[in-house]
């Protein structure tokens, strides 16, 4: 995991970096105050753990991996300098300060809460500079808090052209992407065998907003809609069609 | 049968049993356990020679039901286990099982799959092999799985699983025998089990296997095999976990750690990891088993398209719900009527009698049997024999399928709809049955809505009041009062009552053609319960209403009442001593009411509207004695009070409304 001082580089280059050029040792060194020898030292670490791209003499960029963490800092960073500015009412001028010392003790799960509790701020206080979002699968702030409210987990994986089972139609075929509800219910979807990436069929949906049945494993299951709505799957023959 | 498969799989295996010496004088103890609906209880009565209810249906057995075996001289006491999917989620049945076989330790336990869908009956199978407990395989529904088109090798079963399987056909006793030897041949050896360890994926297994070790040298694992708790505390198992935290917080902070880096790891739950993984390792097994060839549509899928069908789904549900009724009724009404025919001649009652107390008695309890025999037996045998048929045959959860969007509309699944059909019997057990409802919330719904279900003693109080001296109509309009009723009060409870809700997840199980003698065993066994239960109840509540009588306190406690019986609802006092009595079992209003009034042409004595409003408050305005027991051994005292005063609430404001809008119209 990227410790103190990676976070800080990262954060760094991420700053100084401007309209594609790579970002000079001598830059980096000025930017912490140290010398240009240890600033090589450890932009060499980082370009073994894949965090930069690091051309001597010239300088470096960040990679996608970097320009994660990099982000993700960044983020954990100003949602802690709102927290210190709205909550706890410290002055603009100290929050940036306090916040650099915070933010590499923020675990995901208190970012996420964080960010929650502070009705999921856009702009840090200091300088008006923008949160960077997070990188939580929902769709939008609303979807996340609404989620947190009823206490819903998930589990699975979001990506493209996902669709629920419920808006499918009979004999259509799937497969099971990610599942969102309560604990309990996910517990029992997965013992009944819809674990993620397992094959599901259509067999019948019921009318009126009723449940629809699936095939998985062999079994046939009937899920209520609240359920089923729940649950997406990947349908590239849906997927064709719709094109 | 080759004894105890031993395996040259590579494993590090460890021999973890409870060491207790297999001392031939004990009974042994052979518990059944797997999936709901495989047919465990087929098994069980097979070799009890018992009647355990069986349905086509999941959830049916509740609890725990025990019996007796006689095999080869030795006695052994059979455990039939409440069908789950998985030992994780926190279901009652779950619960039972899972605690049950931890920690009564059973000589041997036999996981019933159904070989029509293996996958998933592995997948619970796994688990049970992580319980370490004594294991027989029973591979049951062979021919259902060779109509799919599936045929199961089954030395390759037991090669992978490492215990030993015995394909059956329990309908029809197929391979019960072996099956019992075999499961008494492990229970007596069962120290020398040993089998191939089922081995998750190397993230998951080196982390199980750490946490196993930890619990092993903290000694803290309480019954259950420490790799078994290791993989539950890495699921997050709230019930263990909170055992766990009493014991050793280190473990189960090791656990959690251990849990975030797989879920690191697999960018997933970590419950869910093992879950795919556990998966996984079934469908592997499954896949090395199992020969699929194609066929054609089987005979079950046809009807299952017509029950679960857009337009004759609705058709077939409702024909059985209405039919169901329907059926009861008129084959009820007509048995009634030819058995007290000819029984005319048993008919003494009179009740202006100042007689002996011997001849008390003697009229209490030939009033009490012949009643018994009149109004009970013929509703209650057709009721459980068209209930036994549907039951068998599966179509329970193809309308609850079609009616779940119906039922959520107070606040229930589709499911809700099975112990609601059986209340149309007694609600006693339909009450029991709500344990198949997830929640705390929806079986205190469905209990509530099942209090006002048409049950047989309603039925007779319709038929023998209304129907018999108002009209058929009139019967039937009450039925759809009180099927109103019932979702009027629903929703309002839906209202009321906090908690949460779940959705349907329901396994449809395939169509069964319903066997003749199971069919008249469940009749046969559910009879005599209520027989036993109906006959002391009726004879000693006919002598008590001889009693009261002759004592002359009937006048006094039913003139207290007349507030609400004379000014309220416009019947005449006496009723009010019905009502009490009705309090134990409805049936009394109508049989009291022959006694009190001293004939059985009823409408000498009470004008078409005072006989509907009769029938109308007597079957709202309590559940009966037994029902109030139940609901407060299911749900406590407070609730099962509070539910009778909604019922009496309920009665009160129906029985008013209906008598004076019926005193304008008849």
């Amino acid at each position: 995991m990227s410790s103190k001082s990676t976070e800080d580089y990262l954060k760094a280059i991420q700053t100084l970096y401007r309209n594609g050029k790579l970002v000079s040792t001598t830059e980096i060194a000025e930017h912490f105050k140290i010398a240009p020898a240890s600033v090589t030292e450890m932009l060499k670490k980082l370009a073994k753990k894949g965090y930069v791209k690091y051309s001597p003499y010239r300088g470096v960029h960040l990679t996608n991996k970097g320009i994660q963490v990099a982000e993700k800092v960044t983020r954990k960073h100003r949602l802690l300098e709102r927290f210190l500015y709205d909550v706890l009412r410290i002055g603009k001028d100290k929050v940036h300060l306090q916040a650099c010392e915070m933010e590499h003790a923020l675990s995901d799960e208190a970012e996420e809460s964080l960010c929650r509790f502070l009705n999921h701020p856009d702009k840090c206080p200091d300088d008006e500079k923008i949160i960077p979002a997070c990188s939580l699968p929902f769709s939008s702030c609303e979807e996340c808090v609404e989620m947190h409210r009823k206490g819903l987990e998930e589990v699975g994986k979001r990506g493209q052209n996902l669709v629920s089972i419920y808006s499918l139609k009979e004999g259509d075929q799937g497969n099971v992407s990610f599942i969102r509800g309560e604990h309990k219910v996910l517990q029992r979807l997965l013992d009944m065998g819809l674990t993620p990436g397992t094959n599901v069929n259509i067999m019948r949906v019921a009318p009126l907003k009723g449940p629809i049945e699936v095939g998985v494993r062999g079994a046939k299951v009937a899920l209520g809609q609240d359920i089923a709505s729940n649950v997406f799957v990947n349908c590239p023959q849906k997927h064709k069609q719709s094109r | 049968m080759t004894p105890m498969a031993r395996h040259s799989t590579k494993s590090t295996n460890k021999t973890v049993q409870n060491s207790r010496d297999p001392a031939l004088s004990r009974n042994l103890t052979i518990a059944l356990a797997g999936n709901a609906n495989v047919g465990k209880s087929v098994v069980f009565n097979h070799l009890t020679g018992s009647s355990q209810i069986i349905g086509n249906w999941p959830g049916k057995t509740v609890e725990r039901a025990q019996g007796m075996l006689n095999f080869e001289g030795r006695k052994i006491v059979v455990v039939d286990l409440p069908g789950i999917y998985s030992f994780s989620t926190f279901s009652m049945e779950e619960i039972v099982s899972r605690e049950y076989i931890a920690f009564e330790h059973p000589d041997a336990v036999i996981n019933v799959l159904d070989a029509s869908v293996l996958e998933r009956n592995l997948f619970f199978t796994i688990q049970l092999i992580e319980m370490e407990v004594p294991l027989v395989v029973c591979l049951n529904q062979v021919d259902v799985a060779k109509q799919k088109g599936i045929t199961v090798d089954v030395k390759k079963l037991e090669q992978a699983l490492g215990v030993p399987v015995v394909s059956t056909v329990a309908i029809r006793g197929e391979g019960i025998y072996e099956l019992t030897k075999t499961a008494v041949k492990v229970a007596e050896n069962k120290s020398q089990n040993e089998r191939p360890c089922l081995k998750y994926g190397i993230e998951v297994e080196e982390r199980i296997e750490k946490l196993a070790q930890a619990i092993k040298s903290e000694n803290v694992a309480s019954g259950y095999p420490p790799r078994w708790i290791a993989i539950k505390l890495l699921e997050n198992d709230p019930e263990i976990k909170k055992s766990m935290s009493s014991k050793s917080e280190k473990i189960v902070r090791e656990s959690e750690v251990l849990a975030e880096e797989i879920s690191r790891m697999h960018k997933e739950q970590c419950f869910a990891v093992i879950a795919s993984e556990r998966y996984a390792l079934a469908n592997g097994i499954a896949a090395d088993v199992q020969k699929q060839t194609i066929t054609k549509t089987t005979l079950s899928e046809r009807l299952d398209w017509i029950a679960t069908h857009r337009v004759f789904g609705y058709v077939t549900s409702t024909g059985v719900i209405v039919g169901l009724l329907l059926w009861t009724f008129t084959i009820g009404g007509l048995l009634s009527s030819l058995l007290s025919n000819a029984l005319s001649f048993l008919q003494p009652v009179n009740p202006a009698f100042n007689g002996s107390l011997v001849g008390i008695l003697w009229n209490g309890i030939f009033g009490g049997l012949v009643a018994g025999i009149t109004l009970v037996i013929p509703y209650v045998v057709p009721f459980y024999l068209m209930l036994a048929m549907i039951e068998d045959s599966g179509i329970l959860t193809r309308v609850a399928f079609m009616m779940d969007s119906a039922m959520h509309k107070i606040g229930l699944h589709g499911k809700a709809l099975i112990p609601l059909i059986l209340g149309y019997g007694c609600n006693v057990p339909a009450i029991r049955a709500c344990r198949i409802m997830e929640t705390k919330r929806e079986r205190l719904l469905a209990a509530f809505a099942i209090t006002f279900a048409p049950c047989a003693a309603r039925t007779i109080l319709i038929l023998g009041l209304v129907a018999a001296f108002v009209g058929a109509g009139w019967a039937l309009a009450l039925y759809a009062i009180d099927i109103a009723i019932i979702f009027v009060l629903g929703r309002i409870a839906l209202k009321i009552i906090p908690g949460q809700s779940t959705g349907l997840i329901m396994e449809m199980h395939s169509f069964k053609i319903p066997s003749f003698s199971v069919i008249t065993k469940q009749t046969w066994a559910r009879t005599k319960s209520l027989i036993y239960i109906v006959f002391p109840t009726y004879i000693a509540g006919s002598v008590l209403v001889q009693i009261l009588y002759a004592v002359g306190v009937l006048k006094p406690m039913s003139d207290a009442l007349s507030p609400l019986t004379v000014t309220w609802l416009g019947l005449p006092a006496i009723t009010g001593i019905l009502l009490i009595l009705g309090v134990v079992r409805k049936e009394f209003i109508l049989l009291a009411s022959v006694a009190v009034f001293g004939s059985t042409n009823l409408a000498l004595f009470l004008t078409p509207v005072q006989l509907i409003t009769l029938a109308l408050v007597g079957i709202l305005y309590i559940p009966c004695l037994s029902t109030i027991a139940v609901l407060a051994k299911e749900f406590g005292w407070r609730t099962a009070a509070a539910i009778s005063a909604a019922n009496f609430a309920t009665a009160l404001i129906v029985g008013g409304i209906t008598f004076r809008l019926l005193s304008l119209v008849l």
